[in-house]
């Protein structure tokens, strides 16, 4: 029996996208249960992603943020430094323009734009078709430029291998708590512009302890992509990340 | 606004398991935890519903608790938003439910 709508279809995930009848499922005021996920036809799709990208060892990272955290300036100076090591490409999701897509490519990277509109987010099958355009190399990293919101990507599975998480010391030390479900769903969370910490009030105890709180399972990096800091580390996970997706999930 | 996606999809699946005849109450189950807002759900449902088989249907949201057990100790923990301190001060939760987005039932239109 499918254990999503009940019905006698003997496959018990099957795809709800065909027609087929739930006993007397026409008639007025007739009352037809469902037990339908809504999300179900995204996360299918996504589960179908990460099982293309795992099959060809891709690493997809799903980076979001609130607009400004640093996403697209940390994207850069990945892309000039791990040049020659690890092959980088990236799908950028914005409302409108291309300029983060013109920004990766001046870096040297391949990027793919793709522009939601009025939409807030990015969902499977626009990363999907991303996908092919983008078409990356065996044992590449394909890093997902998010929308900048701190609300609405949490929910969408694009079929990435880890979902990171950019706040900047500029958005202040409780955004974690402010933001739960976007921290909550974090695999790793990077803290951005720690060279801006002697000139804005930012308790990075408080940070830390707020993280630990909504997250406790995260991985943490604290970085500035302008100067340099606490880059090694990070790129130490990619590395990792890169051989082995998946593997090395809560290694530091 | 995601509710704003989620609303269509709502709808597009209704229609297609409906076969086009027409609904005039959808039950939807909303968990605590899901990052749905139930206020914002009913704004976008109107929204997403106009010139489709749901236009003017009734939206019906069953809003169901948040639950989490404590990997510390065990014990259960009720969750009102996505995180929480366990009575022995643990916050590592293993979500048990809240997480539910989920189109219960529909009823066709008299």
């Amino acid at each position: 029996m499918c254990r999503t709508c009940g019905c006698s279809d003997p496959m018990d995930d099957h795809t709800h996208a065909h027609e087929h009848p739930h006993g007397p499922s026409t008639g007025p005021g007739v009352v037809v249960p469902l037990e339908q996920r809504v999300l179900e036809r995204n996360d299918r799709l996504a589960a179908e992603t990460r099982r293309r990208l795992r099959a060809r060892r891709v690493c997809a990272l799903n980076l979001m943020s609130g607009p400004g955290a640093g996403k697209t300036t940390l994207l850069e100076r990945m892309l000039r430094d791990l040049a020659g090591d690890l092959e980088i490409a990236v799908i950028e999701g914005d409302q409108a323009t291309d300029h983060d897509a013109a920004r990766v490519r001046a870096a040297g990277g391949r990027a793919v734009q793709v522009n939601t509109g009025p939409g807030c987010h990015l969902d499977a099958a626009m990363v999907a078709r991303a996908l092919e355009a983008l078409d990356p190399a065996a044992g590449s990293i394909v890093v997902v430029e998010n929308v900048g919101n701190l609300v609405c990507p949490a929910l969408f599975d694009l079929g990435e291998d880890a979902r990171v998480v950019i706040a900047s010391v500029t958005d202040g030390d409780d955004k974690p708590l402010k933001y739960p479900h976007m921290f909550r769903a974090a695999d790793v969370l990077l803290l951005s512009k720690v060279d801006l910490l002697p000139h804005v009030r930012f308790d990075r105890d408080r940070w830390r302890g707020a993280a630990r709180e909504v997250n406790p399972q995260a991985v943490g990096f604290e970085l500035s992509a302008t100067r340099g800091d606490g880059l090694d580390a990070w790129y130490g996970w990619l590395r990792r990340r890169a051989v082995e997706p998946r593997a090395v999930a809560s290694a530091p | 606004m995601h509710e704003l996606a989620i609303a269509g999809e709502i709808v597009a699946l209704v229609a297609d398991r409906t076969g086009g005849a027409r609904v005039g109450r959808i039950v939807v189950e909303i968990g605590r935890l899901c990052a749905v807002a139930p206020d914002a759900m009913r704004f976008c449902f109107d929204l997403a519903t106009e010139g489709t088989v749901a236009e003017g249907a009734r939206l019906e949201i069953v809003e169901t608790p948040g639950l989490g057990r404590c990997r510390a100790c065990g014990a259960e923990v009720v969750l009102e938003r996505p995180f929480a301190r366990c009575a022995c001060g643990g916050t590592d939760l293993d979500w048990l439910a809240g997480e539910e987005l989920r189109i219960r039932e529909v009823e066709l239109a008299p």
